[in-house]
């Protein structure tokens, strides 16, 4: 078993004006595990990663990061601490080229001039280390990328910055078979790397073929966080279309009085 | 068609680039609507080849080309300042009369307060630097579409300009450094040195990027390429500047009259500065960023108000310094200065030369180009002796067509998926 989560959160809440999205929300990453994050359209995924990685700010519960309490209030927090996020929506700019890309908003300078011979390494080197072995050219603009090389572009941006925790929101959901193949093994092979990974997807197979826990998020609450092992599809699939399944999950009534029975986090 | 590849940075494997494979890019990047300075370049020699077949003796003479940078500078200066707001996507329709008022705030000191030139020079350029600011807050924090702000600066700056002159005023500056920028010429030993200067300069930056890359084993463009370039340019200037060079006086024996004109070097200046900044600094990577996906920008943790808030500051700045630079040629400001035409002869500058009116595409390079074609346009049909009323119809459909090749090579890139 993992030792210690490396990045933890506790009763998390969220609201957007009156509407409230998440309630008491936690959640256990650990180091060289995939943790994937479940849940139906609406359920709060996106919602929950934007709080981690400081695009909006949380209105309670705590995070803590290697053991100490940390306060995310931008992306620049977030990325300092390690936390590097997938967007669902991808966050490339398709009129810059791929080294451009990957170091956007961190670019290497001598003096005050772009020092892109660095960059250009850097990222080819990174790239080779995603086992990325072939691209027309580190100058080829994203525009002109397949779904699955942007998402490739993409996650190398995040593991760029000696990151620790990686969270993807659904990497795959516009991929063709063989693309989403590729960036799974890609994702499999961070956590492996010792990386603590987020995996967001609607996909049950891609989520068992992956991911060494699972967490179920049901109308903003977590559900349960279990081992992937543990589990079956139907079990799964039930967790996030009624947020329980047999003993796991929220309890049947009341679901506001709901405590903390996570077995992941608890055990 | 046979690619070789070779390996880069950490062993990715790439295309090997040959100038084949160089040209067979272009040609793939302007099929696939990336079409940037290519379609004014084309016009550019059309144009001036209607004309100088049209009117050889007039339009093709010394003294004209060298009028030609003149007319150009004022729309070229401002029109640099457009390429940044229109890289965010943005407009400033105020740019014209942001000219007119800092010409004046510039015209006025140097008589009615006799200040030095230095002095109301500065003052000319701050007053760019606080409207910019003004500008640039209204569009990004307090959120009114620049559309909007700058119309209504348009007006207010229009209303400015009649104020600080008094009606029908006009104030001529007198004799002097300022004046001399936009009228008078280098000395010929002065063009030389500043032309086989810019020349050697371009050669040594282009030769030491390629040995900087080899030396770290990364991918180079082909080294035809590079001579091509260096040698394409090296045959513009030096051309020009024995052009230039000619005796275009008509009555040499009075006064002699040859040399680059100062406009030349003022407006190269500003393209290599601002080219610097926008391809070589991380804040013009940031602007193109931010004009290419605003949200990505945020989420990459740039300052994107402040970026927006910036690139109208450079704007209005440009625009004083276009403003400079009318007022230098007429030798004078009054209520019409920076008014009709300019404004929209500097947007077409930019979108004529390749700037994208949507964001995230454009070059400095473009406001040259842009301002030469329509220099040409006015300056050509004026020896051709068609009326101001053509003139201006003329360059409207010029404009209208840049307009429709920026908006059908989107709608072209969008369906290569070459956005
Ligand atoms: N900025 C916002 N303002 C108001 N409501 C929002 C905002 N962002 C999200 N929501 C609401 O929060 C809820 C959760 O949205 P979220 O995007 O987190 O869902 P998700 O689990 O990622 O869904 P999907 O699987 O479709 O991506 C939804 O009901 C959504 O309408
Ligand atoms: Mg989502």
């Amino acid at each position: 078993m993992a030792a210690t989560p490396l990045l933890e959160l506790r009763g998390i809440d969220k609201s957007f004006g009156p509407v409230q999205v998440l309630h008491d929300v936690g959640l256990s990453v650990y180091p060289g595990e995939v943790t994937a994050l479940v849940g139906d359209n609406g359920a709060g995924k996106s919602t929950l990663v934007k709080c981690i990685s400081g695009i909006y700010t949380i209105d309670a519960g705590t995070v803590t990061f290697d053991g100490k309490q940390v306060a995310i209030h931008s992306p620049r927090d977030a990325s300092e601490l390690g936390i590097e996020v997938v967007y669902q929506d991808l966050a490339l700019c398709d009129n810059l080229d791929i080294v451009q890309n990957m170091f956007l908003g961190r670019e290497k300078k001598s003096g005050i001039v772009l020092d892109e011979p660095t960059m250009e390494q850097m990222a080819g080197e990174t790239l080779a280390s995603l086992s990325v072995r072939t691209v027309k050219s580190l100058r080829q603009l994203v525009a002109s990328l397949s779904g699955g090389q942007r998402q490739t572009v993409a996650i190398a941006k995040a593991v760029l910055w000696n990151s620790r925790v990686v969270v993807l929101d659904e990497p795959t959901a516009a991929l063709g078979v063989a693309q989403t193949a590729q960036v799974l093994e890609l994702v499999r092979r961070l956590a492996d790397n010792g990386l603590g990974v987020v995996l967001i997807s609607h996909n049950m197979n891609d989520v068992f073929a992956v991911s060494d826990r699972i967490a179920a998020l049901y109308l903003g609450r977590m559900a349960a966080q279990v081992k992937a092992s543990d589990v079956t599809h139907a079990q799964v699939v039930e967790l996030i279309t009624g947020g329980r399944s047999g003993n796991l999950g929220l309890p049947p009534e009341k679901p506001t009085d709901f405590v903390d029975i996570t077995p992941g986090v608890q055990k | 068609m046979s690619t070789t590849t070779l390996e880069t940075a950490g062993g990715v494997k790439v295309v090997k680039p040959t100038v084949a494979s160089h040209i067979r890019d272009y040609i793939g990047r302007i099929r696939g609507g990336d079409l940037g300075a290519l379609p004014a370049v084309l016009g550019l020699v059309i144009l001036v080849l209607i004309f100088g077949s049209a009117r050889s003796d007039t339009f093709f003479s010394a003294g004209n080309f060298a009028n030609l940078f003149n007319q150009a500078a004022g729309v070229t200066m401002i029109a640099m300042g457009l390429i940044f707001v229109l890289l965010l996507g943005e407009i400033d329709l105020s740019a014209g009369f942001a000219a007119g008022v800092c010409g004046a705030v510039m015209a006025i000191l140097l008589t009615e307060k006799g200040y030095s030139e230095p002095v109301a020079l500065a003052a000319a350029l701050g007053s760019g630097v606080v409207i910019g600011l003004l500008l640039g807050f209204l569009v990004s924090k307090v959120g009114i579409p620049s559309f909007v702000v700058t119309l209504a600066a348009f007006l207010a700056f229009q209303g400015v300009l009649l104020n600080i002159l008094g009606e029908g005023k006009n104030i001529s500056i007198p004799d002097g450094f300022i004046k001399s920028l936009n009228k008078d010429s280098l000395s010929v030993t002065w063009s030389w040195v500043l032309a086989i200067a810019a020349v050697v300069i371009f050669a040594l930056v282009q030769f030491m990027r390629y040995r900087g890359r080899a030396k770290r084993n990364l991918v180079n463009e082909p080294i035809g390429i590079i001579l091509l370039r260096v040698g394409g340019l090296a045959a513009l200037i030096l051309i020009s500047t024995a052009i230039l060079t000619q005796e275009r006086a008509i009555n040499p024996v009075i006064a002699s009259l040859k040399g680059v004109p100062i406009a030349a070097p003022v407006i190269g200046g500003f393209l290599v500065l601002w080219t610097f900044v926008l391809s070589r600094t991380s804040y013009g990577r940031h602007v193109y960023a931010v004009g290419g996906n605003a949200e990505a920008s945020r989420r990459a943790g740039i300052p994107v108000d402040r970026i927006r808030i910036s690139v109208f500051v450079i704007g209005s700045f440009m625009a004083a310094v276009g403003g400079v630079m009318l007022v230098s040629r007429a030798g004078s400001v009054d209520p019409n200065t920076g008014g009709s035409s300019t404004l929209l002869y500097a947007v077409g500058a930019a979108v004529i030369g390749g700037t994208s009116l949507f964001g995230g595409k454009g070059k400095i390079i473009h406001a040259v180009i842009g301002g030469a074609v329509i220099a040409v346009i006015d300056n050509g049909m004026f020896l051709m002796d068609f009326s101001s009323g053509t003139r201006y119809m003329f360059t409207g459909v010029i404009l209208l067509i840049a307009a429709g090749v920026d908006a059908l090579a989107r709608r072209r890139a969008a369906a290569t998926g070459n956005r």
